[in-house]
């Protein structure tokens, strides 16, 4: 008796949960998101992942009316396990796409396997310039939502010298990003009249300029610096205690909001570029800013913009194709229709896949914003580049003319 | 005492079972397993060196990447190595692992000890820098993909195939130094290890013995590098970091050092934990420090001395008990 009604019991619970389990009509979009949340550059990933995860709990964990699984990995900043933890995302997970990815090398090593593995590849923060550019034909399933390294940088260059400044020094971290954003940096800074007189490269993850600052010449009229993680909290506190009083302008992770909150006032007044200032005066922007440091305790980086809003992306091509990933080819088609607003401003794809942004050129000044209480640095905006793409004013055929940016190009004609 | 016919017959033996288990799990199992297997190479290579010879080479990752670079440069530059011609790559591999380990050991072998392990863990950072500023040759920080695996009837692009060959390799390379090690040639360098003014009063030029081993742990090196190129299609400075050295050299630490077998179970717990535990819990790392920690404290002779101490502890169980006994008796 009693058995019996244990089975009628567990046959009925059963049945409830099988029918929980499948919410009839609802289709699922697996998502596999590669992120470093261990190792060095887990901060990062932490903001990456957030940004995301924000907007999918802001949408009840749906996409375009996908209810959306979302499978995150660590790479633990490493190039070669992101490989394998994308394969695994693929061949165990069977997501239907990946995101994500830090740097540029690891959009670098992630972009073949989505050639090889025939799914979807969608790079929201590594911006590796050629992966949008003469390489492009190699990745059909790769798309990028982020921005090139260069991109920021050109129209910095443009402003730089509509400032007036006729020779700098520039100071770059040791890495591809590093040339990529010096370079386009030269590029439009020479093509407009400027000099730029010395290129110093300290290696990534620098700490003690002593070295290089003594080298930095002194007839320069300002210096552009392209620091990454911790060497940005390092180089301006070092080079204004060496005495040098000149503007600093840099690219935009010298500056950026991850930044920001720890360094002193003695960066206020430094100019940087990028798709992306958290001072933003935008109701989208300020809205995003109050959501996001109500629910994660900080302002949001790039890092975190990037995602959020690559997730923006994905929701409304999902609403295009109707609730159901339609395949990598198709659902790219879809994404290069669509123009977003989103928290950076308006942005869609090129026809190379890459985001037409606008460039923000900011200032660092310590003021009250969004209602906040108290002073704090903000990257206020003192001038936007609308539409930029990321090939600046050169035109698509003459740009990819041109080598990739790189530690000895543009060549350094003024240099002695 | 377990004979050594039956210790080669048990590692037969798992050898065939993996080999037949493996295959049938999920392909990202197989890819793990086939990664394991490249990498476990590498870690033997270190064990002939710290476990046979008693050096303690921080500077293995030097070798290995070269020969990874060499596979993908030439993949990706010349088209050679897509073909039959894999074979030469492999050699070429072999080759000129073994050559850089010729040139850095006529440096790092002017010393011992700790000395050796600064000079190897300096020249193993010298490939690292190699590999991160060169960057015609090696794409520097971007790093360099291959984009096929080899095809050769044999279409090494199948996971399964992949996972075969590598596996060949890896029971090869096993072999092979296990019958290096049981020589005279390496019961000299065990009689380095254990006292090498000895080694030398009775006329061994020993700096020669650790040479042609430093030489031959780098060729071994060299092929696992070739092989660990082919797994994910993808070799940048950070194949030759200092923490692929320092990984090996843990890896034969926690399987034990001086017996092959646990430098090939030391990568296989690493690799599930690292890369498969990560897949499945967050606190992975703890997981891994822990084992560390474990192993240093309890089994200084790592994972593979676990039977002996078994041994030892029911020997002295016995032997406690023995006297017991006589004791009682002869009250």
């Amino acid at each position: 008796m009693t058995n019996n009604l244990r089975k009628i019991l567990l046959g009925s619970c059963l049945a409830l949960g099988l029918a929980a389990a499948a919410p009839a009509g609802a289709e699922e979009l697996r998502i596999g998101y590669i992120a470093s949340t261990t190792g060095i550059s887990a901060q990062v990933g932490a903001d990456m992942v957030n940004g995301f995860q924000m907007y999918l709990d802001e949408h009840n964990g749906k996409l375009g009316g996908a209810d959306v699984k979302l499978i995150v990995e660590d790479d633990q900043a490493k190039p070669d396990a992101s490989v394998t933890k994308a394969k695994k995302l693929i061949l165990q997970d069977k997501v239907d796409m990946l995101i994500g990815g830090f740097l540029a090398s690891t959009g670098y090593a992630l972009a073949p396997v989505s050639t090889a593995e025939k799914t979807l590849y969608m790079s929201t923060v590594s911006s590796a310039d050629d992966l949008t550019q003469r390489q492009l034909s190699k990745y059909p399933y790769f798309l990028r939502t982020s921005y090139t390294s260069s991109q920021p940088a050109q129209p910095l260059g443009q402003w730089a010298c509509e400032q007036g400044y006729k020779k700098i020094v520039t100071i770059g971290a040791d890495y591809a990003f590093g040339y990529e954003s010096v370079g386009g940096f030269q590029k439009a800074f020479e093509d407009c009249g400027g000099k730029i007189i010395q290129k110093i490269w300290p290696p990534l993850g620098t700490k003690d300029f002593g070295p290089y600052i003594p080298t930095i010449k002194a007839d320069t009229d300002a210096v552009f610096s392209l620091m990454v993680g911790p060497m940005s909290l390092q180089f301006p506190k070092q080079l204004r205690e060496s005495g040098y009083n000149k503007p600093i302008i840099g690219g935009g992770t010298s500056y950026d909001e991850f930044a920001l909150p720890f360094m002193g006032d003695e960066v206020i007044g430094d100019v940087s570029a990028l798709h992306y200032s958290a001072a933003l005066d935008t109701p989208a922007n300020e809205a995003f800013v109050k959501a996001y440091r109500a629910k994660y305790g900080k302002v949001p980086s790039y890092y975190s913009e990037n995602n959020y809003t690559a997730a923006m992306w994905l929701d409304a091509a999902m609403t295009k194709a109707g609730g159901k990933f339609p395949g990598p080819e198709q659902f790219i088609k879809i994404m290069q229709g669509i123009k977003l607003n989103a928290p950076r401003g308006p942005v869609e794809l090129d026809d190379m896949r890459n985001p037409i942004q606008n460039i923000y050129i900011k200032k660092v000044e310590k003021k009250k914003m969004f209602g906040y209480d108290k002073d704090e640095l903000w990257n206020v905006v003192i001038k936007t580049y609308p539409h930029v793409s990321q090939f600046w004013t050169y035109g698509k055929e003459k740009f990819l003319e041109q080598p990739v940016y790189d530690r000895d190009f543009p060549p350094c004609k003024f240099c002695e | 005492m377990v004979s050594q016919q039956l210790k080669i017959a048990m590692v037969a033996t798992a050898l065939v079972a993996f080999a037949s288990i493996i295959p049938h799990s999920g392909s990202f199992v197989i890819l793990l397993a086939t990664r394991a297997m490249a990498f476990a190479i590498l870690a033997m290579s270190v064990d002939l060196l710290l476990g046979y010879t008693g050096l303690a080479s921080m500077g293995q990752a030097a070798y290995f990447g070269v020969g990874a670079y060499l596979t993908a440069i030439l993949a990706a530059r010349f088209h050679i190595g897509l073909g039959w011609d894999f074979w030469l790559v492999v050699v070429l591999g072999i080759l000129i692992g073994a050559a850089l380990a010729a040139l850095f050991g006529l440096f790092a072998l002017r010393a011992g000890g700790d000395y050796f392990l600064m000079i190897t863990l300096a020249l193993g950072q010298c490939a690292w820098g190699m590999a991160y500023r060169w960057n015609s040759l090696t794409g520097g920080d971007n790093g360099i993909n291959l984009n096929a695996r080899p095809s050769f009837g044999l279409d090494l692009g199948n996971a399964v195939t992949f996972f075969y060959l590598v596996f060949a390799f890896f029971a090869a390379s096993m072999g092979l130094m296990y019958v290096l090690v049981r020589s005279p040639f390496g019961r000299s360098l065990t009689g380095i290890r254990e006292r090498e003014l000895r080694m030398q009063i009775l006329g061994y030029n020993t700096w020669l013995h650790k040479y042609i081993a430093f030489m031959i742990a780098g060729g071994f090196g060299g092929l696992a590098g070739v092989l660990w190129a082919l797994t994910n299609g993808h070799v940048s400075p950070e194949t030759v970091v200092l923490t692929t050295s320092v990984d090996a050299l843990l890896m034969v630490v926690l399987g034990g050092a001086g017996t092959l077998v646990g430098a090939a179970v030391g990568t296989a717990i690493v690799f599930g934990l690292r890369e498969y535990l990560s897949t499945l819990v967050p606190w992975w790392q703890y997981v891994l420090g822990g084992v560390y920690v474990l192993t240093i404290l309890y089994l200084p002779m790592g994972l593979m001395g676990i039977p002996s101490r078994l041994r030892q502890r029911f020997a002295s169980q016995g032997k406690s008990e023995g006297s017991k006994r006589l004791a009682t008796t002869l009250s």
